[in-house]
């Protein structure tokens, strides 16, 4: 759309910036960047309606701004009031500020609501060459349809609500290659915690990551957004796949896809946003897909992790000062010792959702690996839908009682114990599979403890009360339900 | 935003790296709807320490952070910078700073600066030879003075400006107004609508 494309090889992310550019920045100035979609939630949007507030602004663009509420929403007794009277206040006014603006949105109880990043792709917004942003990290996730999709904070939020573009910087590019076919029982998750062990959660700091290769290319959506949702943990703004057949199929016949000729015109579009051949990436890393294991965090930061098969490493065998005294803390909040092999490592509780993890597939996934079996005595295991949508799909294809036989919290859809902003959190002490994105401390609970895994991992490890994969499960082990 | 040029303050050493935005403000405290009142929340986990850095009575009314590598990681909370502006921080000094979090701080008037390990090491040194000593941040020349010790920092030009001279994010945009109408009339219909709902 813009006057002067250069004349040269351009990767993805140079191109939908190029194409979103409103005001090219002089001297040091930043650009004006166009944005398509903004999402809105509870939790950072209260300010930002303030601010327009006080300033008599109005919403620049109702038609391209959708609000769900998910951070703070319980989910057990969705139909009662919200029993912590800050989490009710805080959806109360995300509740006003759309009825006083015009802004849709989407409420508890509603069959559209869930985590925003579940939302978006599922109402066929997220759609390749598009910008989206949300006050929320993890917006990153829509990346996977080869859109520009980052997470901003407050008062960004009020920019965009205000104007609808919002001043940037360029981001420069990290080309990361995963090729080779992935082993039965490694999955999407397991590619990128390998991702983010290997490049340190900074590595891609001030980076759009741009995952490719054919290991990425044979991924599901699903598992595409798994990946891209967790290039903020390696400290990117941005991550994307490029779109291709796969992301066609995916967005093609839902709400807000594109029909008729506008969907010609956009496929076409669609076609040429993949990166030229010869373009030029700032940085390149290459992962081999033959060789990865089910992996798994044991530190508090996304980038500690090994593979599941492997022990708690020793502090002492980090080079880097900082990442010594980083990994010596970690152990011992994690309350684990040097050498320890991971598949010792009992666990509390095993959480299955999150806006990494808690889409239909990866239901699926975890119900292929308990369907028949009980759960260990000493896990409690908790499953939350991404979405009202995904949580009535599993019902519709009979999930939830796989769940529920297995003996696991078959919940209703929000954030939940990825962060426990509403009841579901851990207690001091407690240590939890998750097939979540962050293992800060006290993340899910003060004085909680958090191994980042795959769905498949988190069902093997709720069937044993230990860490471990599906191959380590006997297969005499299942009983008939 | 208040306009900010020069600032002589108390410096406090946080002698960590990766301090995440879970650390500078839990989730938990994320429930209020007002954009002030955050003062209680900050590092809220660790205060519970007796022995963390800001409850050493040295330290009380401290108004510099001088931080680890990689400081405000993770979440886009910009109640993380509201948490440290309302204790009473101008300014935080680390070797690196997540893109989001600086972002966040320079919207707030927050002082971002750059300084090279070595630098950090040099002041948490001279901090902690002297604890409670003051130390100034001079934003027009880039420089960070305490005790003998003068070094420079970095932040970026457009910040700076911005902070120099108090100026609203949204108040510079809509200069450009007429340029957003005219983008906004040439985008394709295939690009998504959340209105009217379908």
């Amino acid at each position: 759309m813009t006057a002067s494309i250069p004349d040269r090889p351009r990767t993805l992310a140079e191109k939908l910036w190029d194409d979103h550019l409103v005001v090219k920045g002089e001297n040091g100035e930043p650009d004006l960047i166009y944005i398509d979609l903004h999402l809105v939630h509870e939790v950072t949007s209260p300010q930002a309606f303030d601010g327009l507030r006080a300033e008599g602004r109005p919403v620049r663009r109702l038609d391209l701004t959708i609000a769900t509420e998910d951070h703070n929403t319980p989910t057990l007794d969705i139909d009662k009031p919200i029993a912590d009277l800050t989490s009710r206040t805080q959806i109360e006014t995300l509740r006003r500020n759309a009825e006083e603006f015009g802004v849709r949105l989407h409420s508890l109880g509603d069959k559209e609501q869930g985590i925003v990043h579940v939302v978006g792709p599922q109402l066929g917004l997220t759609m390749p060459g598009i910008t989206v942003v949300c006050g929320d990290s993890h917006t990153s996730t829509h990346g996977a349809f080869g859109s520009m999709a980052f997470g901003i904070g407050t008062s960004e939020v009020e920019h965009v609500l205000a104007t609808q573009t919002l001043p940037l910087k360029p981001f420069k590019t990290m080309a990361i290659t995963v090729e080779g076919e992935l082993k039965p029982g490694v999955t999407a998750k397991d590619i990128i915690l390998a991702i983010i062990a290997k490049i340190g959660a900074n590595g891609g700091q001030g980076y759009v990551l741009e995952f490719r290769g054919s290991a990425i290319r044979s991924l599901s959506m699903e598992g595409r957004m798994t990946m891209c949702n967790m290039s903020i943990e390696a400290g990117a703004r941005a991550g994307m796949v490029a779109p291709d057949e796969t992301t066609f199929a995916y967005v093609k016949g839902r709400p807000h896809a594109p029909t008729g000729q506008d969907w010609d015109d956009a496929v076409a579009y669609w076609r040429t946003l993949p990166s030229d051949e010869g373009a030029v990436y700032d940085a390149e890393v290459f992962l081999d897909a033959n060789e990865l294991e089910p992996f798994v965090t044991w530190g508090t930061n996304p980038g500690q992790g090994v593979s599941l098969s492997d022990t708690v490493p020793d502090p002492a065998s980090f080079a880097d000062p900082n990442e010594r005294a980083a990994a010596e803390r970690a152990l011992e909040y994690m309350d684990l010792a040097a050498g320890t092999p991971l598949k010792d490592v009992t666990v509390d509780a095993v959480f299955m959702g999150s806006c990494t993890n808690s889409r239909i597939e990866d239901l699926r996934a975890f119900a292929s690996i308990i369907e028949g079996r009980r759960k260990a005595e000493n896990v409690r295991v908790m499953v939350v839908p991404g979405s009202a949508r995904v949580r009535l799909e599993a019902e519709a294809e009979g999930l939830d009682k796989v769940f529920t036989d297995f003996g696991a919290e078959w919940r209703f859809a929000g954030c939940s114990m990825c962060l426990g902003m509403n009841p579901d959190q851990l207690a001091p002490g407690e240590r939890c599979a998750s097939t979540s994105n962050r293992n800060f401390e006290g993340r899910q609970g003060k004085g909680g403890r958090t191994h980042l895994v795959s769905p498949l991992v988190a069902a093997a490890t709720a069937v044993l009360g230990r860490l471990a994969s599906p191959s380590d499960l006997p297969v005499t082990e299942r009983v008939e339900a | 935003m208040d306009a900010f040029t020069t600032h002589t303050g108390i410096a406090a050493p946080l002698t960590r790296s990766a301090v995440d935005t879970d650390q500078i403000i839990p989730a938990v405290y994320l429930k209020r709807v007002t954009k002030t009142g955050f003062d209680d929340a900050l590092f809220a986990n660790w205060r519970q320490d007796p022995e963390f850095v800001l409850n050493q009575p040295a330290y009380a009314g401290a108004s510099i952070l001088v931080a680890g590598p990689d400081f405000g990681t993770g979440s886009s909370r910009e109640h993380a910078v509201w948490a440290l502006r309302d204790y009473g921080f101008r300014v935080v000094l680390s070797p690196k700073f997540a893109d989001i979090f600086r972002g966040n701080a320079g919207k707030q008037g927050l002082v971002t600066g750059v300084v090279s390990e070595s630098d950090i090491e040099a002041l948490w040194a001279a901090i902690e030879a002297d604890p409670g000593i003051e130390m100034t941040v001079d934003l027009t020349d880039r420089t960070v003075r305490v005790g003998d010790l003068s070094l420079t920092f970095d932040i970026d030009d457009y910040t700076r400006w911005r902070l120099l001279e108090g100026l609203d994010d949204i108040g510079l945009t809509l200069r450009n107004e007429e340029k957003i109408a005219q983008f906004e009339a040439r985008r394709e219909a295939w690009r998504p609508r959340t209105q009217p709902v379908r």
